[in-house]
């Protein structure tokens, strides 16, 4: 079974910004692990020869002419915002001290 | 027409009727919105709308009735569609209406522009009911996942809709909308058509724009229609779809055939290959029974019947729940409480913008979404990066290969849409693999960018539960599944002298009674 420890997933919802209390990170751990259990012979179908596929129909270089549109006014922009300021997000310290 | 040929009508159907001037467009509204009010409410309602759009909706629906009245120029501008009311999948942003995508990170935020599926829809003037349930932005395969309750399916109210899309699919199914929109990552228009007796289309990739749906996995992410018989979706794709210049990935080709496709529907002379990968082992009895009678129904009506093999779709799965959830942990990065949707603070501590973001997170998001955002974070972080995402990207090339080599020999391909019938509410729930196994024949197409289409097949004989067939075709020939689905659809409605969904129970009964009782 493949080794996904309580911390792993502790420093996983770090990096992915959730919260989580000891009893999901326990819960997780587990689940994950049965997860990969079950996807990880991805790693065996395929052959250093074989290609990645990141987009499925191939398209390259979608480009539009460089011309300023419409697209919405700040109102618009922070009319769901959980608050602004002088037609700006407003957000909490950046920085843990300031 | 009576008040209940106006919701079991086809969409085909009523707009005939509206553009004879035999029926409103009001009157129709109004009856849909009836229907809901019956059916969709209550302890054991259908629950498959989020929001219902009334006034709107029958605005609308005035605004077409007086323009066919007024006759002339403004009738003849009016859409073959104008007036026939749709439903609207929660994931797609809507102006004047919330968009949710299911969960409470964004209950009650209001979109402030339309996805351009929309902009077409209103353009062509058909009434929007409202917005329907889903899994959490569409994650999961029986709605459970939603943070606003369950949907119920209309053959046994104690059974799941499939999903993600299982609100579209329960409103079509239950008389309460005789279109929808859905979204497709990995089947979630194509399993809740099969588990509910109704049909839903995943165009080609690229075929219909994606801005303004909320994104999954963007690769992997298609809008796609719902509805009762194969020549509406034919109708309703032809409206969402072709080119969108505010979708990079948007597809410059004509899509523009699919409703004479579905008018000519023949499979005479047609080679249909049936993949050995999808079937037998986990399939249903009754699936795979109603399954190889659709096969001789076909060949009966001039068909070649081969056997192909996609050898690489074993690792469809596996590539899938790496890549979907590498590409969800991206997508979902942009709910931190800044821009849109739910902020919470920290209870004590340090109040910065990380431990907001935290905290946000944590409590507007449900269980499978955090599962899949860390599982994506994990695939995706340093030295786990190759072994995982990169090799299911590798995989993606094989079942590509595959789907070249098996439309070498056949000019589309058919599998049972789902392994199993409807299953209980609750019962894979604590189960993800379970849960995930649902979307293993759906999943290749998504990972291929090809066209897939499921429609009735008929119901098991275990469980008198609807079985879904699916069709797939090579990337944009989507006109392809329509001739063949409208011609199998009346192969099969031949046989039940009728469609499928006229041996449904009564939703009336089911519904009313207990809210009765919760009374």
């Amino acid at each position: 079974m493949a080794e996904i420890t309580r911390d792993d997933v502790a420093h996983l919802a770090q990096l992915a910004r959730i919260e989580m209390s000891e009893a999901e990170l326990d819960k997780m751990a587990g689940e994950l692990a049965h997860i990969v259990d079950a996807v990880k012979s991805v790693s065996e179908a395929a052959g250093p020869d074989v290609p990645a596929t990141s987009h499925p129909i191939p398209l390259s270089n979608v480009f539009r002419e460089d011309v300023v549109g419409h697209v919405l006014t700040p109102a618009e922009a922070l009319s769901g915002a959980p608050d602004a300021d002088e037609d700006r997000f407003r957000v909490p310290a950046i920085l843990d001290e300031e | 027409m009576s008040l209940n040929e106006l919701i079991t009508s086809s969409a085909s159907a009523l707009a005939e009727k509206l553009a004879a001037k035999e029926v409103s467009s009001e009157e129709v509204t109004r009856a849909h919105l009836d229907r809901i009010a019956e059916v969709d409410g209550g302890e054991r309602g259908v629950h498959a709308f989020l929001h219902v759009n009334t006034e709107e909706a029958l605005a609308v629906a005035r605004e077409v009735d007086a323009a066919r009245a007024a006759g002339g120029d403004d009738a003849a501008a009016l859409h073959p569609l104008a007036g026939v009311p749709i439903a609207i999948k929660d994931l797609i942003v809507t102006v004047g209406q919330p968009t949710t995508a299911g969960s409470r990170i964004l209950e009650g935020w209001m979109s402030p522009y339309d996805a351009t599926v929309i902009k077409k829809i209103r353009a062509a003037k058909l009434p929007i009911l409202g917005k329907t349930n889903l899994d959490e932005f569409a994650m999961g395969s029986s709605t459970e996942h939603s943070a606003f309750g369950p949907t119920r399916n209309p053959w046994d109210l104690d059974r799941i809709p499939g999903g993600s899309g299982g609100g579209s699919a329960a409103a079509v199914a239950a008389f309460e909308a005789p279109l929808a929109l859905g979204t497709d990552t990995g089947g979630s228009i194509r399993q809740p058509g099969a588990v509910t007796g109704t049909v839903g289309v995943k165009p080609t990739y690229g075929a219909v724009s994606r801005y303004g749906a909320i994104a999954m996995a963007s690769s992997l992410d298609q809008i796609g229609p719902v509805s009762r018989t194969v020549l509406d979706s034919a109708l309703l794709q032809e409206l969402v779809g072709g080119y969108d210049p505010f979708d990079s990935t948007s597809l410059t080709d004509p899509f523009d055939t699919l409703v004479a496709a579905a008018k000519e529907g023949s499979v005479a002379g047609l080679r249909i290959g049936v993949v050995k990968e999808l079937g037998g082992e986990g399939y249903q009895a009754g699936v795979e029974a109603r399954f190889h009678e659709a096969l001789e129904l076909l060949k009966g009506a001039g068909a070649t019947v081969v056997e192909v093999s996609c050898p690489n779709f074993q690792y469809a799965l596996g590539a899938y729940y790496l890549i979907m959830p590498s590409e969800v942990s991206s997508n979902l990065a942009k709910f931190d409480g800044v821009r849109y949707g739910l902020r919470v603070l920290p209870k004590d501590g340090p109040m910065t913008i990380e431990r907001v973001m935290g905290a946000t997170r944590a409590a507007g998001f449900g269980d499978e979404a955090k599962r899949r955002i860390i599982l994506g974070t994990y695939a995706l972080s340093a030295g786990y990066y190759d072994a995982y995402y990169g090799s299911a990207q590798k995989v993606r090339t094989l079942v590509q290969r595959d789907f070249e080599a098996a439309f070498a020999k056949a000019d589309v391909l058919i599998s049972p849409t789902a392994p199993t019938t409807a299953f209980r509410l609750g019962e894979k729930l604590d189960d993800p693999l379970a849960m995930y196994l649902n979307d293993v024949a759906t999943i290749p197409a998504n990972l291929a960018g090809v066209p897939g289409l499921s429609l009735p097949g008929g119901l098991a004989d275990e469980d008198g539960l609807p079985v879904g067939i699916q069709l797939l075709a090579p990337a944009r020939q989507d006109a392809r599944l329509y001739r063949v689905g409208a011609a199998l659809e009346s192969l099969l409605e031949a046989q039940w002298g009728g469609p499928l969904l006229a041996k449904a129970p009564s939703l009336t009964a089911a519904t009313a009674a207990t809210t009765e009782g919760v009374k």
